[in-house]
C-alpha cells in the first residue's frame, strides 16, 4: 500500500472544506446580485460608517494584541523558570476556563464590570475610584485581552522551554549581564512563539463580533459586526463577502508575516 | 522578593482568567433571577435544569457534535501525519500550509465560507453541516499535535517491524502508534474543546430548529439568560476539574516506557 494514498482523503476534505468555500467568498465578494463582476462590495470598505468600524476593530485588536504580550510575555517566562513536573499542566491551566462556555464567560464580566457590579463594590469598600468601563471600548478591549490570553501564552511559554539551557549559561559564562542575555539570546529564541502568539491574537480579535456585543452594549460597531449583519439580516451575500475580502488581506499579511519568522511552522502548536 | 513578586504576578493573572468562571458558580446559586441581585442560596436551577428539555436537547446536540467530529478529525488527522510525513518537502509544506489555514483564518470567514458552500450545494443547515465544519476545524489541532511526536519518531524502527515480518498495519499499530499516542490523545481533546467552546462558526452552519449550548445562550442574551445555563455550565466545568486531575495523576506512578 503507497503511503501517499493515505493522503487522498484528507486532501480531498481540504479541497471541498477549505479551498472551494474560500473560492466562494471571493465569487460573491467580486460579483453582484446579477453575477456580473464588480468591485463595488470591496470598494463598500471606504463607506464612512464600514470605513469607522474596520478603523476601530484595527484599533481596539492592535491594543488587546498588545496588552496580551505585555502579560502573557513575563508570564510565560516565569512559568517556563518554575520546575513543573508536567509541562501538561501549565498547559490545562490555560486551556480548562474554554470548557466554561465563552459567551457565558464574557457575560460573566458584564456582571463583574456593572456599575454596582462585584469589582466596583471591592473599589469603593477600598475608597477606590468606581470603574466606569462597561459599554465602552475598554470592555471590549478587556474581553478580548481576557479570551484570547492563553493563545499568547502557551506559544511563548513553548518557545521559551525549547530553549537549551546550556546556550544562556553559555551567554553567561562569556559575560553577558541579565538584560543582554535577554536581548540577544533569550528573546530572539523565543520569536517564534511571540510571532505565532500575535497571530493568534490579533486575528480573533481583529474579527470578532461576539465580544463586542455582549461588552460594547451593541453600541459599537466592529468589522465583525458589520459582515455578521450583512449575512443574518441585511441578507446582502455580495456586500458581507466583499467586506470579508477586505479582512482576508489583513489576515494574509498577517500570516506571511508569521511565515517569514516562523520557517519550521513550529509555533503554531498549542 | 522576587519570588513574592513572580507569584503575585502569577496569582493576579489566575485571578483573572478564573474571576468569571467563579462568578458564574456563584449565580448558580442565585435564588435571584438577575444577574445583579444575591437573592439568598438556592439549588432549584441544578434540578430544574434536568426538566429543560431545551437545553437538555441543546447539551445533548453540542456533545455528540464535539464527540463526533473530535473522534472523526483525530482518525482522519493522524491517518494524514503519517501521508504527509512521506510527501516531499515541497508537497509537505503545501498541505501543511492548506491545515494551517481554519487555524489562521478568522472564525467568522470561515463560518461564513462553509455556510455559502452548504447554500450553493443545496445542504439543508443543520446537525449534519455543524459537524462537517467542526469536523473541518478540529483536523488542523490534531495534525498540529500528532507532528511533532512523528517527527521525533525513528523511520528504522518502523522498516525492522517490517523486516521481522510485521504487516503494515500491524507495524503501525505495535511500534509507531505506541509512540505518537500522547500526541493523539491531547489532539482528541484540544478538538474536543474547541468544538465544545465554539459558537461563531456554528452560529452560521447551524439551521432555524437546532441549537448547541453556545447558540442557545447567545439567543437568550438579549432575553436574559436563564440561571439552568450557569448550572450546566457549573456541573460541566467541575466534572471536567475532576476528571483532569484523575488524569493527570494516573500517569505518574507509571513508569516511563
Amino acid at each position: 500500500m503507497n503511503k501517499k494514498m493515505l493522503s487522498l482523503p484528507y486532501l480531498f476534505w481540504c479541497a471541498v472544506f477549505i479551498i472551494i468555500p474560500l473560492c466562494m467568498v471571493v465569487y460573491y465578494g467580486l460579483t453582484d446580485k446579477t453575477g456580473a463582476f464588480t468591485l463595488a462590495n470591496i470598494a463598500a470598505i471606504a463607506t464612512a460608517e464600514h470605513a469607522k468600524a474596520l478603523w476601530f476593530s484595527l484599533l481596539l485588536s492592535f491594543a488587546g494584541t498588545v496588552i496580551c504580550l505585555l502579560l502573557a510575555y513575563p508570564l510565560a517566562m516565569i512559568l517556563s523558570g518554575m520546575k513543573v513536573s508536567q509541562h501538561s499542566f501549565i498547559v490545562l491551566i490555560f486551556i480548562l476556563p474554554m470548557w466554561m462556555n465563552f459567551l457565558l464567560r464574557t457575560m460573566a464580566w458584564e456582571t463583574l464590570l456593572e456599575k454596582n457590579g462585584i469589582i466596583n463594590t471591592i473599589l469603593h469598600f477600598l475608597h477606590l475610584p468606581a470603574l466606569n468601563i462597561i459599554n465602552t471600548p475598554s470592555a471590549i478591549i478587556l474581553g478580548m485581552v481576557y479570551n484570547f490570553l492563553p493563545f499568547m501564552v502557551l506559544p511563548i511559554y513553548n518557545a521559551l522551554t525549547k530553549i537549551d539551557n546550556n546556550v544562556v549559561n553559555a551567554a553567561r559564562d562569556l559575560g553577558a549581564g541579565s538584560f543582554q542575555t535577554f536581548s540577544r539570546i533569550i528573546f530572539p529564541l523565543s520569536l517564534p512563539g511571540v510571532i505565532s502568539g500575535i497571530t493568534m491574537v490579533f486575528v480573533p480579535a481583529l474579527t470578532t463580533f461576539v465580544i463586542s456585543t455582549l461588552l460594547g452594549g451593541s453600541k459599537i460597531l466592529l468589522i465583525g459586526n458589520v459582515i455578521e449583519q450583512e449575512f443574518t439580516q441585511t441578507g446582502n451575500w455580495h456586500l458581507g463577502s466583499g467586506l470579508s475580502i477586505v479582512l482576508m488581506i489583513f489576515i494574509l499579511i498577517n500570516m506571511v508575516l508569521s511565515a517569514v519568522f516562523d520557517k519550521d511552522g513550529e509555533g503554531a502548536t498549542l | 522578593m522576587k519570588n513574592a513578586a513572580r507569584r503575585i504576578y502569577i496569582a493576579l493573572i489566575f485571578i483573572f482568567m478564573y474571576a468569571p468562571i467563579a462568578t458564574l458558580g456563584v449565580l448558580s446559586f442565585n435564588a435571584s433571577k438577575s444577574r445583579a441581585k444575591w437573592g439568598g442560596f438556592t439549588v432549584k436551577w441544578y434540578v430544574s435544569l434536568f426538566e429543560n428539555e431545551e437545553i437538555m436537547r441543546a447539551l445533548w446536540n453540542t456533545l455528540s457534535i464535539a464527540l463526533i467530529s473530535s473522534l472523526v478529525a483525530t482518525v482522519v488527522g493522524t491517518i494524514s501525519c503519517i501521508a504527509i510525513q512521506s510527501m516531499k518537502k515541497k508537497g509537505r509544506a503545501i498541505v501543511m500550509g492548506v491545515t494551517n489555514i481554519p487555524m489562521l483564518n478568522a472564525d467568522i470567514v470561515t463560518g461564513i465560507s462553509l455556510m455559502l458552500l452548504f447554500i450553493v450545494l443545496g445542504i439543508r443547515l443543520g446537525f449534519f453541516t455543524i459537524l462537517l465544519s467542526h469536523i473541518t476545524f478540529n483536523i488542523p489541532y490534531v495534525i498540529l499535535s500528532v507532528m511533532p511526536r512523528m517527527k521525533q519518531l525513528n523511520p528504522s524502527v518502523y522498516e525492522a517491524a517490517l523486516d521481522l515480518g510485521a504487516s503494515h498495519v500491524q507495524a503501525f499499530f505495535k511500534v509507531i502508534f505506541p509512540d505518537i499516542l500522547p500526541g493523539v490523545l491531547s489532539g482528541f481533546l484540544m478538538a474536543f474543546t474547541m468544538s465544545l467552546d465554539d459558537f461563531i462558526i456554528t452560529y452560521f452552519t447551524k439551521g432555524p430548529g437546532i441549537d448547541t449550548l453556545s447558540t442557545k445562550i447567545y439567543t437568550e442574551v438579549r432575553k436574559g439568560i436563564k440561571p439552568e445555563m450557569y448550572a450546566l455550565s457549573t456541573i460541566i466545568f467541575v466534572v471536567v476539574l475532576v476528571l483532569l486531575f484523575l488524569v493527570n495523576r494516573t500517569p505518574k506512578d507509571k513508569p516511563a516506557k
